[in-house]
């Protein structure tokens, strides 16, 4: 396997290479697509000159990254594209490696169950073979780095390919078995990837084999000790931050930047047009709405999918990347590279023509826009909004239409394929 | 949540759209062009009304007095540039300080890639002769501008004379808020380019130009006047700029507005309005009108030298004398104050034109139909091959698809693609040396040739992939293109409408049938027809050998017109419609 991966990583290089030699690096690293004020690499650029000067790099609203990232830049700073493209190799092979154990582990559940007789006789068809899962783990780095929208977000430098490298890294040793100190980095470079920790923790309980029982006492603790080293490493990561900078600007700075949205550049997010129409009485209101429907989903979806931890793993990242305050392509592209590993669920999707289709269209359709409305004034923000509606509408759309899929193999796999109403007649599933 | 949910409706609604798939598909495209010609017929466009609040009224005085004097004015100039031989910029400069502008000068120089045929010019060198009219008691924050173009021989004489004299006129008021600039551009579009780029500094075609000395503030609004004669007996409305761009409807209301003050007969494409619409003769007219319309928009490039101005979110439009048969004549000072009045109403100005429609079609000048009245009409063609795409997905649903056997005939599709743009020009001396033709000859006949010769690569591309000719690999070809074709024509209508609707009309019937044994139409048949059809419809046909010509110096301008001002047509149909239309043309050659 390692041939075709070392295969895969050299045409990403090249290609990333080849492309910031080019003239249309410029290009994409202004597209408001690609970068947002948290991620752009110019901002970077701009608090590495204001700490040059020994200012700190929080003053003036330019810098909202966490102080990791520009004293990592302050020595990276020449081989700035060479980090980009390694981040995006590494976020690749971890990528790469944790699909690989975790469709191990799929196999032996599975071989354990058909052991014990637990799958009705009709759902054979259903069942995995090691055959059709050989090639899962080189087809979602392959996802991953030749997304064009991960190849854009690297041609533009953005640090969300940093974010990516973190977050994959998590996933790693998550399903490597020891995630409880990897996870604070993520959830040092934005607030969202604390949803993550969640899932982690049922993708533990059920290695340990510890039952998800509220009344049971090893429950509790696993999930204190959990806690306990989970917070020890945030707080260690936020003090080590303090100590490189020197002050504690950087908290209202990056995370308050994150929750308070006060720059309304537009983006493919939901967040800008609304609080560019909202009035200042309601602003707080309607702020904590938009901030906790990015945490609610955490709660209903880790009760329904507490066996299927790395599915949540999924689903949380999807809806993350859906629903925060500044998304860009780059966190699109990453939950995008896990579709390989559900593709056994292709019978059961039944929008995804529909959203393939509108999700073209609409990344087609973003640029045109923009032109309209920015440099030939005849559009105006209406105009992109609307694509943006429809563009969040379609991702919804996907991972709501995965989730039933998958959902729907699991029931299928203990009731059977052939459903059979209490007469004996044929049954079709309704969603309602 | 029915219809995406519930099985058994998807079940029913996709039976439907699988049984009768080609009738919908040929009932979509009939009531889409029925939807556009409809939009002609009166009763179903829209009164043209004022929207900006601040052009409320025509409630101006115009005192204009000197009409005779303009034409005098004109004549000298007209002298002056026999004796120079081109642009007289120091009797320009003369009489522009004369009359209390301060005049500017900016030389400009431009080696076009191939000799342009039609105007005969290969190396361009000239100048701009430009005055400041600063306004009296106003910050200088805003201007307007007002240009003529210096052509050569005998034409727009009189234009500078009328430009002169409302210079001089101007100089006399007090009320003036923004400062007004009176342009003279030397060899038009390419002048005006240079003037542009160096007002704003940018330069996007690699033009030579001397910076502005001079400036007045951000522009609001510009005319540009074409008067070719002592009487005119109507004005003209020129309104189709760069890339299809139109100025703000407002413009066009207000010129219509103080045509009917002043009473001056005014047209839109040299077609004068009708009454009778509900006539087959006078529908037919206003059909014409905007045919003509969606031609020239379609061409996307500037019918007037207004048209670079839009780029920059500057509203602008070319009017035009036209003096033909008609008995009652219109003489220069009139037309000085309906420019004296068009004007003081743009003076009032408080912010940029932005409350009217950007998107319209014109079928006369007081009738206009906006986007949301003829986007369904492309919104209906479309639709047919979002259609096409559906059947094809569910008859190859089971088994799924593999998208790596299509990617061969894309990557060869858009290499030919991008030797079609990048071909013609860089060969032409090459192809000299060998061929007994001229440059520009040989630019667009090596177009011609690259064209045809990836017409004759499916033949020569199955000979190298093997096993590709089977059964299902075409459909997810056609699949691919279709979709390719719907999300490039959506593109293309929302920059430039006529454009869009024109490919839509010739290449969606042929995408959506096209299987292994029909025959089909190339653009470059569109392109050819469309050449025939605007001469129709400008009541001037020709012959089969004129209009090939025609067709030639055609596309020798397209291929110009994106070299010296970035016109897009060109690199889109070279770089994008071309390569898709190639993997029809692909599917058509499949066995």
């Amino acid at each position: 396997m390692a041939a075709p991966l070392t295969l895969l990583l050299l045409v990403a290089v090249t290609v990333r290479a080849a492309l910031y030699r080019s003239s249309l690096a410029d290009l994409i690293s202004e597209r408001v697509e690609v970068v947002s004020p948290l991620t752009a690499w110019k901002r970077v650029v701009e608090g590495l000159a204001l700490l040059d000067l020994g200012v700190s790099p929080y003053s003036g609203d330019v810098f909202h990254e966490t102080p990791l990232i520009i004293y990592l830049f302050h020595f990276l700073v020449d081989y700035a594209e060479i980090t980009f493209m390694l981040a995006d190799v590494i976020t690749a092979v971890a990528l790469y490696l944790s699909v690989k154990d975790y469709n191990k582990q799929v196999f032996r559940k599975q071989k354990y169950a058909l052991e014990a007789d637990r799958y009705p006789l009709d759902c054979l068809e259903l069942i995995r073979s090691p055959k059709e899962m050989q090639y899962i783990p080189l087809k979602v780095a392959m996802f991953y780095l030749l997304n064009p929208f991960t190849i854009l977000s690297c041609v533009a430098k953005s640090t969300c390919g940093l974010n990516n490298a973190v977050i994959a890294l998590f996933v790693l040793s998550t399903i490597k078995g020891n995630s409880r100190t990897h996870s604070s980095p993520a959830e040092g470079n934005s607030i969202y990837p604390l949803t993550l920790c969640a899932a982690a923790l049922l993708y533990l309980l059920q290695r340990q084999y510890i039952p998800v029982n509220l009344r049971r006492f090893s429950f509790w603790w696993f999930v204190a000790q959990y806690a306990f080293m989970y917070l020890g490493s945030l707080f260690v990561i936020v003090g080590l931050s303090f100590f490189l900078l020197g002050s504690w600007d950087f908290l209202p700075s990056v995370y308050g930047f994150i929750l308070s949205v006060p720059d309304l550049t537009p983006n493919i997010g939901l967040f800008w047009y609304f609080f560019a129409e909202m009035f200042e009485h309601f602003r707080l209101f309607f702020l904590c709405v938009f901030q906790i429907n990015v945490f609610f989903y955490t709660v209903p979806l880790s009760i329904k999918l507490k066996e299927h931890p790395v599915f949540l793993i999924f689903m949380q990242l999807a809806v993350i990347s859906i629903f925060k305050s500044y998304p860009t392509v780059g966190d699109i592209a990453l939950y995008m590279a896990f579709l390989p590993v559900w593709s056994h669920l292709h019978r059961f999707l039944r929008n995804i023509f529909l959203v393939s289709c509108v999700l073209l269209a609409c990344s087609a359709l973003f640029p045109v826009l923009w032109h309209l409305w920015i440099y030939a004034g005849s559009a105006n923000s209406n105009f992109y909004y609307a694509i943006t509606l429809l563009f969040n509408v379609a991702q919804i759309l996907l991972v709501s239409d995965y989730f039933y899929a998958f959902l729907r193999r699991e029931h299928h796999l203990s009731h059977g394929l052939y459903l059979k109403r209490k007469d004996g007649s044929e049954a079709t599933l309704v969603l309602k | 949540m029915g219809l995406l949910s519930d099985p058994n409706r998807r079940r029913a609604l996709i039976s439907l759209l699988t049984r009768l798939n080609a009738p919908i598909c040929v009932v979509c495209y009939m009531a889409g062009v029925a939807w556009f010609m409809g939009l002609a017929f009166e009763p179903f466009t829209l009164r043209t009304y004022m929207s900006e609040n601040a052009m409320g009224s025509t409630m101006v005085e115009e005192r204009f007095p000197a009409g005779e004097r303009a034409l005098g004015t004109g004549r000298e100039f007209s002298a002056h540039k026999k004796k120079a031989g081109g642009m007289p910029v120091d009797w320009l400069v003369k009489t522009m300080q004369s009359r209390g502008l301060e005049v500017f000068t900016q030389r400009f120089s431009r080696r076009l890639p191939f000799p342009d045929e039609d105007k005969e010019r290969y190396m361009v060198k000239g100048t701009n002769v430009y005055g400041i009219l600063r306004a009296p008691r106003a910050p200088r924050t805003e201007a307007l501008v007002l240009s003529a173009p210096c052509s050569p021989g005998d034409d727009n004489n009189q234009a500078v004379g009328v430009l002169l004299g409302l210079a001089q006129y101007f100089r006399n008021q007090v009320f003036w808020a923004k400062d007004i600039i009176f342009l003279v551009n030397e060899h038009d579009l390419i002048g005006m380019q240079a003037w542009l780029e160096g007002y704003h500094h940018t330069n996007t075609t690699g033009m030579d130009w001397s910076p502005l000395q001079g400036r007045g503030g951000s522009i609001q609004a510009a005319l540009s006047l074409e008067l070719s004669s002592d009487v005119v007996t109507s004005l003209d409305l020129v309104l189709e700029g760069l890339n299809g761009q139109l100025p703000n409807l407002d413009l066009a209301n207000l010129f219509y507005a103080f045509c009917q003050k002043i009473g001056v007969l005014c047209t839109t494409q040299g077609k004068l309005q009708r009454n009778d619409w509900d006539s087959v003769s006078g529908y037919s007219h206003a059909v014409q009108t905007m045919m003509l319309m969606v031609m020239k928009q379609a061409s996307g490039r500037p019918w007037g030298d207004h048209g670079l101005f839009l780029r920059y979110h500057i509203e602008a439009a070319t009017i035009k004398g036209i003096n033909s048969f008609r008995q009652y004549k219109t003489d220069a000072t009139t037309i000085g104050r309906l420019l004296e009045g068009m004007y003081r109403k743009l003076n009032n100005l408080l912010e940029r034109l932005h409350q009217s429609y950007f998107f319209y079609l014109m079928p006369s000048l007081s009738h206009f139909v906006s986007i949301g009245y003829y986007m369904p009409a492309f919104g209906l063609l479309a639709l047919i091959l979002l259609l096409r795409a559906l059947d094809l997905w569910i008859q190859l649903a089971t088994p799924p698809p593999g998208v790596l056997s299509v990617l061969t005939p894309l990557v060869i599709s858009h290499l030919t693609g991008v030797a079609l743009y990048t071909l013609p020009i860089h060969f032409q001396e090459i192809a000299v040396e060998h061929f007994p033709v001229s440059e520009t000859e040989a630019v667009v006949l090596t177009a011609i040739a690259v064209y045809t010769a990836g017409l004759a690569l499916p033949h020569n591309t199955h000979r190298l992939l093997t096993g590709r000719g089977t059964e299902n690999g075409w459909k997810v070809l056609k699949l691919v293109a279709v979709l390719y074709l719907a999300v490039l024509l959506g593109c293309t209508a929302l920059i430039n409408f006529s454009l869009g609707f024109i490919l839509a009309l010739t290449l969606v019937p042929v995408a959506a049938f096209v299987t292994p044994d029909l025959c089909s139409a190339t653009p470059a048949c569109t392109l050819l027809f469309s050449v025939f059809l605007f001469q129709e419809l400008q009541e001037m046909p020709v012959s089969f050998l004129d209009g090939w010509m025609l067709y030639l110096s055609v596309i020798s301008q397209g291929i110009l017109d994106h070299a010296l001002y970035g016109s897009l047509v060109y690199p889109l149909v070279a770089l994008l419609v071309y390569p898709c239309w190639l993997l029809f043309w692909n599917i058509l050659f499949w066995k």
